[in-house]
């Protein structure tokens, strides 16, 4: 059950970004930037992380699902460091994630070679 | 030359009559492919939280797995192929932000690797990562102001 919940509220949020790609002709770059300062607000506000009880992987997998991690590290920090800690929670909380991305993506590009492109 | 002329004048015609099914077979395809990305997130994560794994762990553990696979399909160039089809659907989910990290440091793997390498992988995950963390310290702030003073 809990797969057939990823499956249609990750594939909702992905309609959402290919609606805005096709009707405002944003980049997804842009959608992708849209996306995770949307997941920051929603995760302060309490909304997102509703989501990620009821999507599971649906809601954390999308990118907008980093942008609440940095909201909910924020959230924790704050509450124990204070001020200090809207500065050092995101990070924290992101932290895995930015770190894989950094080392896995650095080792697959010095590892791979692009294909031969005709673009067209 | 005429010939040429109709051609553009057919195509201009077919996008004005055809955009609604094209688009709605976008958004048919993006939920496809971004389910079934996140369906295999969801296997992950029931697989770790299964052998006893906390559940921040397990997450963060996924997102890790997910962000290798994402780097290593499109090392490998099947990722191109499945934003091909996917559009939205490849990109917003986090294998696509690893995407997003390999497909420019391989391209301008030619430029070297401190300038090419080093820096065009931030070429999208550069500004993600710069929007994401800004937000989210002015979000602490407001919500330090909002819950914390009182």
């Amino acid at each position: 059950m809990e797969f057939i919940r990823a499956f249609i509220v990750g594939g909702l949020i992905c309609v959402i970004g290919q609606i805005l790609i096709d009707l405002t002709k944003l980049t997804p770059a842009r959608i992708m930037v849209i996306f995770v300062v949307a997941g920051v607000v929603l995760g302060i506000l309490g909304i997102y992380p509703a989501l990620v009880e009821w999507g599971g992987a649906g809601a954390t997998v999308p990118i907008i699902g980093f942008g609440n991690v940095l909201a909910k590290g924020v959230i924790e920090d704050v509450e124990k460091r204070g001020l200090l800690g809207a500065f050092s929670g995101g990070v924290r909380a992101g932290s895995v994630g930015i770190a894989a991305a950094v080392f896995f993506g650095y080792i697959m590009a010095l590892i791979s070679k692009p294909k031969a492109k005709n673009k067209n | 030359m005429e010939q040429k002329r109709t051609k553009k004048e057919y195509v201009e015609w077919t996008q004005k009559i055809a955009p609604k099914t094209h688009k709605f077979k976008n958004m048919i395809l993006a939920f496809i492919v971004g389910g079934i990305i996140c369906t295999i997130g969801q296997v992950i994560l029931s697989l770790l939280l299964k052998t006893g794994m906390i559940k921040e762990d397990a997450a963060s553990l996924t997102t890790l797995l997910m962000i290798f696979f994402g780097a290593f399909l499109t090392g490998i160039n099947v990722y191109d192929d499945i934003s091909r089809v996917g559009g939205a659907g490849a990109a917003i989910p986090v294998t696509g932000f690893a995407n997003s990290i390999v497909s420019p440091a391989m391209e301008y793997k030619k430029e070297g690797y401190v300038m090419g390498v080093g820096a065009k992988m931030f070429l999208i995950a550069g500004p993600v990562l710069v929007y994401g963390i800004v937000a989210s310290i002015i979000a602490g702030i407001l919500y330090y102001i909002f819950t914390m003073r009182a």
